[in-house]
């Protein structure tokens, strides 16, 4: 009540002020109404969806089921974690620890890095498509899928690796060469373990990418419903809600995975940012 | 007596910069040496060069000789066990994120001690050693960060003696103490120049006129005047060591 | 002696350890140039031939895309793509650039540690999820506003509209840090002129904070034009010049998913040529952002 008082008097003395004020203000309430709306249409149409033939075992037209959907996701999301995590994680640790300040070669690293991090979904798909799908003869596979998303989700491993290992402190390696350790134990003993919610932080960010990603997906592990190993063709459930939205047979069933894929990814967020609230805490500790 | 470190004629530059000129050193054994200056003199750099520390520096260069008991130490000698042999202290305690246990474990650890029973016994004697024993006895599983800063600082001392060193360097090892710890890592310098060399630097001239045996006074790179103790606050030979010693400048 | 054997051995393997780790780590790092580097490679190899064999210009300016007659011109997704991107930032980034201003000096506290991460969730989600949005709610909004111009629900405007919320939380995250980043002096400074807070933002902090709000831009820019799904979902993609902007239109990347599926021959390699033509396209984009964000570090 005072606010809106003062906000009146406050217009007529510099009524520009006001208004652009009032400007700003509105389009903070924009930008939050249709965020808000989207998450709350697609919670409220979806949520009443949600049945448990959709969660069956094996798919058919008829059911509609994501469980493979789901399963082919979990599998991919651990295929690509474990060849992205590594050499995300050595790359940062070359750039780092042992990179020679101002080096050339650290330089055309970044560059690349940053042009693998604009680089869109499906580019990466075609690329995947035939480098490993042709002229590795995998075919539509699993791996296929997950060497392409190890990709691109490298530059983000990559990113947010470095970002954490910077923040360790100095005197933790100090210490430890004083102690006649050599920089390998130093970085793997005292650094990197410093440096770990960073990078699973990071690494949770990789999950969302991977879990959300379809153009990537659809020519390199394919469209097949059914519960994929390895070698095998599989969808994920991004793709599987691809399939349903873009058919428009099966409006409700979409809907319930949008509300699935949602809780997925905000469950990924509120990990990643509980772990990120722990670094700032650890720094000020 | 012998001597631990014999420098001669040792210059570094960072850079361009020239930051140490034509210092040539002698460090007896079992000893607390002290070297004091104003900010900026050279004689922390002096010291990272004892274990080589300067190393990790981009853009350092240094010539000269450096000794450790004869071994020319930027000879063949490799940085890691040059560094075992040569512990350090840092001014800003710098225990690692882990438990009280594997910080001290962490040195024994890189030098090939994997036994339990064996690392138990070092880590016990080196936190006796240290004077920090009866505070953490009890919780050498909980993370090192939870101490007090002086405890901190004598965990990071055990640490240092855990490596089974035969010389110290301590760095301003009590300027982000309060006066009583400060105290105790005084009187623990005292107690442990029976078994180490200790090589100290310090800002503070009563804590070097109260605990050390030589002095070693450095300004704009240079060493100007080295000697006892006594003889360097009582009748310094050189103008300038007097006036700093007596607080005209620094 | 025997103890200096086995100490000298330990060094020894110890040097070798660290040496082989090194190497270790820096194949990881020369990773990411390969990775470029393929990338160029297949796409180009694959791509180059198809357009050389087309014709640069009846492929880059051909307005006829007619796979089933040979006929490869690409000309109306590259307008496509240019509008919707238009389009998307026309409506995106007023918006966000000024909810970036909100966030980082209109915005109570207690606001902040709630809208902050809501912004960062819906960088998140993804984008089928954004494109059945638009099938359900913006698809039919559309239709009902523009039946009086005869128009589609399935069009330009909906895919602006559509990629316009989307890249809001990508301008966003990357302008409000920036505005975060002006030193303090400058807004104080203006409040001592006696300017409002208003005033003081908007003439003293945002100018500032100039190169970082135009990464922020061309970030949505390289977002809005490598988006590919949302798109397909709700553009309609007709291959043909855009009529209107309530009428359907393919974009570059919707043209690649929608027939990759069953090409073969000169129809697939003209598609790999779009994928690479697509690929310069955001290469610039991107070249234009790292430059940005260097000067702004500088």
């Amino acid at each position: 009540m005072r606010s809106w008082k003062r906000w009146h008097r406050d217009a007529r003395r510099h009524p520009l002020s006001a208004l652009v004020s009032l400007i700003t203000h509105l389009a903070a309430l924009c930008t939050v109404l249709i965020l808000g709306f989207l998450v709350a249409y697609i919670l409220i149409n979806g949520i009443p969806n949600l049945k448990p033939a959709l969660f069956s075992l094996t798919y058919t037209s008829e059911n509609q089921s994501m469980l493979p959907a789901i399963l082919n996701t979990c599998t991919m999301t651990l295929l690509s974690l474990l060849l992205a995590v590594p050499v995300g994680v050595g790359a940062s640790i070359y750039l780092t620890e042992y990179a020679p300040r101002g080096s050339r070669l650290v330089a055309l690293v970044r560059l690349t890095t940053e042009t693998l991090s604009g680089i869109p979904s499906i580019v990466y798909g075609l690329f995947g498509m035939l480098l490993f799908g042709n002229a590795l003869h995998l075919g539509y596979s699993m791996l296929s899928g997950a060497l392409t998303l190890a990709i691109m989700i490298l530059p983000l491993i990559m990113r947010t690796t470095e970002e954490a290992l910077c923040s360790v402190p100095d005197m933790y390696r100090e210490g430890s060469f004083g102690l006649g350790a050599g920089r390998l134990r130093t970085t793997l003993c005292v650094v990197l373990p410093a440096a770990v919610p960073g990078i699973l932080s990071g690494v949770i960010l990789g999950v969302g990418r991977i879990v959300g990603e379809t153009a990537a997906l659809m020519y390199t592990s394919g469209t097949v419903e059914k519960i994929a190993g390895l070698m095998d063709s599989g969808i994920t459930l991004s793709v599987h809600m691809y399939r349903q939205a873009s058919e428009g047979l099966y409006t409700e069933q979409a809907y319930a995975t949008a509300v699935v894929l949602l809780a997925l990814v905000l469950m990924i967020n509120l990990l990643a940012s509980r772990l990120a609230g722990k670094i700032t805490k650890g720094r000020q500790a | 007596m012998s001597n631990t470190f014999t420098v001669k004629d040792m210059n570094l530059w960072y850079g361009d910069f020239h930051a140490l000129k034509d210092v040539s050193l002698d460090i007896p054994g079992g000893q607390i040496t002290a070297l004091i200056g104003p900010s900026g003199c050279g004689k922390s750099t002096f010291l990272r060069s004892l274990n080589r520390m300067n190393d990790l520096v981009q853009g350092c260069r240094i010539t000269g000789d450096i000794r450790l008991c004869g071994e020319d130490i930027y000879g063949g000698m490799d940085v890691n066990l040059l560094r075992k042999r040569v512990g350090m202290v840092f001014q800003k305690p710098n225990p690692f994120p882990m438990s009280v246990y594997d910080n001290i474990a962490y040195g024994p650890r890189t030098h090939g001690i994997r036994k339990r029973a064996q690392l138990d016994e070092i880590v016990e004697r080196s936190l006796r050693d240290a004077a920090i024993w009866d505070e953490v006895k009890d919780r050498l599983n909980r993370s090192a960060l939870g101490l007090s800063g002086g405890q901190q600082q004598r965990l990071c001392i055990a640490r240092a003696l855990a490596a089974q060193p035969e010389v110290i360097l301590m760095d301003e090892p009590t300027s982000a103490l309060d006066p009583i710890s400060t105290g105790r890592i005084e009187d623990l310098a005292l107690d442990l120049k029976n078994d180490y060399t200790i090589v100290m630097v310090t800002h503070n001239m009563q804590q070097a006129a109260r605990i050390s045996d030589r002095t070693v006074f450095f300004l704009l790179g240079e060493v100007i005047e080295s000697g006892e103790t006594e003889q360097i606050f009582s009748l310094p030979k050189d103008s300038r060591t007097e006036a700093y010693v007596t607080g005209r400048f620094g | 002696m025997e103890k200096n054997t086995s100490q000298a051995l330990r060094t020894l393997l110890a040097a070798i350890r660290e040496k082989g780790m090194a190497l270790v780590f820096l194949l990881a790092a020369l990773v990411s140039i390969l990775c470029v580097g393929l990338i160029c490679v297949f796409l180009f190899a694959n791509g180059i031939p198809a357009i050389r064999e087309i014709g640069v210009p009846e492929f880059l300016l051909g307005r006829t895309w007619k796979p089933g007659n040979d006929i490869y011109g690409i000309f109306p997704m590259i307008v496509g793509s240019v509008y919707v991107t238009g389009g998307a930032l026309l409506l995106g980034v007023p918006i966000a650039l000024l909810t970036a201003v909100y966030l980082a000096y209109f915005c109570p506290d207690g606001l902040y540690r709630l809208l902050k991460p809501a912004v960062e969730l819906l960088a998140g989600i993804p984008s089928v999820v954004y494109g059945f949005f638009g099938i359900v709610v913006l698809v039919p909004f559309v239709r009902t506003i523009s039946e009086p111009l005869d128009g589609k629900g399935n069009s330009i405007a909906t895919a602006s509209i559509l990629l316009a919320i989307m890249i809001l939380p990508t301008i966003i995250g990357v302008v409000e840090p920036a505005l975060r980043a002006v030193p303090r002096s400058y807004y104080e400074g203006a409040l001592a002129l006696g300017a409002t807070h208003e005033r003081s933002v908007y003439t003293a902090v945002v100018p500032a904070a100039g190169s970082g709000i135009l990464a922020g831009i061309v970030l949505g820019v390289g977002r809005a034009m490598g988006e590919t799904m949302a798109v397909i979902m709700v553009a309609g993609n007709q291959a043909r010049m855009p009529k209107g902007i309530f009428q359907g239109i393919r974009t570059l990347t919707g043209n690649i998913v929608i027939e990759m599926g069953y090409a073969a021959g000169l129809h697939r390699e003209a598609l790999i040529a779009t994928g690479v033509v697509l690929f310069a396209f955001i290469l610039i984009i991107n070249l234009a952002f790292s430059a940005l964000k260097r000067r702004d570090a500088a």
